[in-house]
C-alpha cells in the first residue's frame, strides 16, 4: 500500500484557479476529519478488546466505561490461560494448522504448476471448477460431510478435520500459486535452458527460488483459514481435549458466567498470531521477487 | 553384418520408443501433477455435494445414520419444507438480511475507498493500516468483541447511546428483539467486511487513468458525475465480483449468529444455514436439512454464475 504514490489532486482541484488555495485546504481538513472519525469507528472495537484485556476486574464491571486501562494488569491473561483445555486447544490448533499448511502448499504447488506451465485438455474446465467449488457453502456441505466422516470413522479426530481444511483451502491456494507462477516470465526459464540447464534444473534453480513469496503467501493464507475456522471444528470435535482454540474461545464461560476480562484476554491471544501473519503477508504480496528480473 | 544392422535397428527403435515415452510423459505430466489436489477436492467437496443431493431425496434420521444408509422417499422432503411456513419465513429473513448487509458493505466500503483518495497522506496510511488490522481479526474474536460492546449491563454501546440522549439504554438487551438483534449482527458483519471491499476498490481506483478524470472535470462534470460516468463503468468488473462474493458470504451466514446467541438462537434468528443445521444436527432430520441446504445452494448458484462469468470475462482465467 505504501508504494502507492500520493494521489494527484482531485479532479475539481486540478482545474480550480490558484486563488482558491484556502478553500482547498478547508476541504482537505473536512475530509481529514471524516477520515479520523472513520478510523476511530473502525479501530475502536479492536482497541476495546485489548483495553479490556488489560483492565482489572472492577474497571471492567463499572457502569461508566473506563476508556483507558489506568493500572494495567496481566491477571486476565493468567485467568484465560488457566481456563480448562486452553493448552489442549492451543496444541490442537497448532497441530492442525501445521499439517494443513504443509500439505496444502505441496498439493497446491503441484496443481498450480500443471495449470500455469502446461497446456492440456481440460485445463480451463479445471480452473472454472476450482473457482466454482470455492462458492459451495460450507454450511450446506457440513451435513453430508458429517455422514461421510462418520462412515470412515473420522468424527472427533484431528485427521478428519485436517483433511477437510486442506480441501477447503486448496482451491484458493492453487489459484494464488498459479498467479505467482504465471508472473514468472518464461524467458527466465528458457535462458537457463539455453545456458545448458535441463528442464528440471531450470525448475529447481530458477522457478523454485522465484516462487518463494508465492509459497509464503499461500501458506499464510492456509494458516489463517485453518486457525480461524469454527463450524467444522465445532461440529466434528466433540471431546473438549480435542477442540481447537476458536471453539474454546466461542464456548468460553467460567463458573461465574461470562467474565469479560479473561474472555477479552483469550480473544487477544487467539487473534495475535493471525494479526501478525496478516500484516506480514500484506507486504509479501505487494513486493513480488520478480519485479525487477525482466523489464522491457 | 546382419548383427550390426540388427543392433542399429534396435538402437533406432529404442530411441523412438524413448522419444514416445517422453512424449507420453509430457502429455501425462500435468494430469499427474493435478491428481492429488483433484482427488482431495473430489472426495471432500465433490462427493459430499452429490451425497447432499441424494440425501435430500431420502429419509435420513438417527436410525439411518447408524445403519449408514438412507431410505429413498422421492420429493417428500421438498414437499414438506415447501408447505412449511417456517421455511418461507426463514428464506425471506435470509434474503432481506443478505440484501441489507451486502448493500451496506458495498456502499460504505466504496465510500471509504473514495475517502482514502481525499485525505492527507499520513491519514491514508493510518486508515489502510487500521483496515488491515480489522480485516485480520478472526470472526469468532470479532463476535466476542461485539458481544462485549453491546452487553446489556456493562456494554460501552448502551452507555454511549444513553449519554448521547438517544434514549434510555440502561440494561437494554439488544437481542430481546430480533430486529435490533439482527441490527447488531449486521453491524458486526459489515464492520468485518468493509476492509476487504475498501482495499480492493481502492486498488482499482488507483488504476483509473488520471487523464480521464481530468478530462471529464475540464468538460465541466461535477465530482458525482465524474464518479458515475467515468469511475463506476471502469470499476464495474470489480464491483460485480465483490458484490457476488458478498452475496455468497452473507447468504450463508452462520457462525456470527450462532456464537452471538450462545449456540442456541431462538427461531426468530434462524437463517437458511442455521435452519438447515437445526434440522440436521439438533432434531436429527438429516434428509430435511439436506433439502433446505440444496435450496440454499440453488439460491447462491445464481450469484456464483455471475461471479464466474465476470472472472472469465475479465480474462483472469487464461
Amino acid at each position: 500500500m505504501s508504494t502507492v504514490t500520493p494521489i494527484a489532486p482531485t479532479p475539481v482541484a486540478a482545474v480550480a484557479p490558484r486563488g482558491r488555495g484556502r478553500r482547498r485546504r478547508a476541504r482537505q481538513l473536512g475530509w481529514n476529519v471524516v477520515g479520523l472519525v472513520v478510523l476511530f469507528v473502525m479501530v475502536f472495537p479492536v482497541y476495546w478488546m485489548v483495553a479490556t484485556a488489560f483492565k482489572p476486574g472492577q474497571q471492567i464491571l463499572s457502569y461508566t466505561p473506563q476508556w483507558i486501562p489506568t493500572d494495567p494488569t496481566l491477571s486476565n491473561f493468567r485467568d484465560a490461560v488457566d481456563q480448562p483445555f486452553f493448552w489442549d486447544a492451543a496444541k490442537n490448533s497448532i497441530i492442525i494448522v501445521t499439517a494443513v499448511v504443509a500439505l496444502s502448499v505441496v498439493l497446491a504447488f503441484l496443481a498450480a504448476l500443471a495449470l500455469a506451465k502446461f497446456h492440456f485438455y481440460g485445463r480451463k474446465a479445471f480452473i472454472v471448477l476450482i473457482l466454482g467449488v470455492q462458492m459451495v457453502p460450507l454450511a450446506a456441505l457440513i451435513i453430508p460431510l458429517y455422514i461421510l466422516m462418520s462412515r470412515v470413522g473420522q468424527v472427533d479426530k484431528l485427521s478428519g478435520v485436517i483433511a477437510m481444511y486442506l480441501t477447503f483451502v486448496l482451491p484458493f491456494t492453487v489459484w494464488t500459486m498459479r498467479g505467482f507462477l504465471l508472473g514468472i516470465p518464461k524467458e527466465l526459464e528458457e535462458a537457463a535452458m539455453v545456458d545448458g540447464a535441463t528442464r528440471f534444473g531450470a525448475f529447481v534453480r530458477v522457478l523454485l527460488p522465484l516462487v518463494g513469496p508465492g509459497l509464503v503467501a499461500t501458506s499464510i493464507f492456509a494458516f489463517i483459514q485453518a486457525w480461524n475456522e469454527f463450524i467444522i471444528a465445532y461440529v466434528f470435535l466433540h471431546t473438549p481435549q480435542k477442540q481447537t482454540l476458536m471453539v474454546w474461545l466461542a464456548s468460553f464461560t467460567t463458573l461465574r458466567g461470562t467474565e469479560w476480562g479473561p474472555l477479552m484476554a483469550g480473544a487477544t491471544l487467539c487473534a495475535l498470531p493471525v494479526v501478525v501473519f496478516f500484516l506480514l503477508v500484506q507486504r509479501r504480496i505487494a513486493f513480488g521477487l520478480t519485479a525487477g528480473a525482466v523489464r522491457g | 553384418m546382419t548383427s550390426v544392422a540388427e543392433s542399429e535397428f534396435t538402437l533406432a527403435s529404442r530411441r523412438r520408443r524413448r522419444f514416445t515415452r517422453q512424449r507420453i510423459g509430457r502429455v501425462l505430466a500435468p494430469y499427474a501433477l493435478l491428481a492429488p489436489a483433484a482427488a482431495a477436492i473430489g472426495a471432500i467437496l465433490g462427493y459430499p455435494l452429490y451425497l447432499l443431493v441424494k440425501m435430500s431425496f431420502e429419509k435420513y434420521g438417527l436410525f439411518e445414520l447408524i445403519r449408514h444408509k438412507g431410505r429413498w422417499i422421492g420429493t417428500a422432503n421438498y414437499a414438506h419444507i415447501l408447505h412449511d411456513g417456517e421455511f418461507w419465513r426463514v428464506l425471506a429473513r435470509t434474503l432481506v438480511f443478505t440484501a441489507v448487509t451486502v448493500t451496506l458493505t458495498m456502499v460504505l466500503g466504496t465510500a471509504i475507498a473514495l475517502l482514502l483518495l481525499e485525505v492527507s497522506r499520513w491519514l491514508r496510511i493510518a486508515l489502510t493500516t487500521g483496515l488491515v488490522l480489522v480485516w485480520s481479526v478472526p470472526v469468532i474474536v470479532a463476535v466476542d468483541i461485539w458481544r462485549w460492546m453491546v452487553d446489556y449491563e456493562f456494554g460501552v454501546a448502551n452507555w454511549t447511546l444513553t449519554k448521547l440522549h438517544f434514549g434510555n439504554f440502561v440494561r437494554h438487551d439488544w437481542f430481546a428483539n430480533p430486529w435490533t438483534g439482527f441490527g447488531v449482527i449486521t453491524l458486526l458483519i459489515v464492520w468485518g467486511a468493509i476492509p476487504f471491499i475498501t482495499i480492493t476498490v481502492y486498488a482499482g481506483l488507483a488504476q483509473v487513468p488520471q487523464e480521464l478524470l481530468e478530462a471529464a472535470a475540464i468538460d465541466g462534470a461535477k465530482p458525482w458525475a465524474v464518479f458515475r460516468e467515468v469511475t463506476l463503468p471502469l470499476l464495474m468488473p470489480i464491483f460485480v465480483i465483490l458484490t457476488s462474493l458478498s452475496i455468497i458470504w452473507d447468504f450463508q451466514v452462520f457462525q456470527q449468529i450462532w456464537v452471538m446467541l450462545d449456540f442456541r438462537p431462538t427461531s426468530d434468528y434462524y437463517t437458511m444455514a442455521i435452519y438447515a443445521f437445526h434440522q440436521s444436527f439438533q432434531i436429527s432430520e438429516y434428509g430435511l436439512g439436506a433439502a433446505i441446504a440444496v435450496v440454499m445452494v440453488l439460491f447462491m448458484f445464481a450469484a456464483t454464475l455471475v461471479y464466474l462469468r465476470q472472472m472469465l470475462r475479465t480474462g483472469e482465467v487464461r
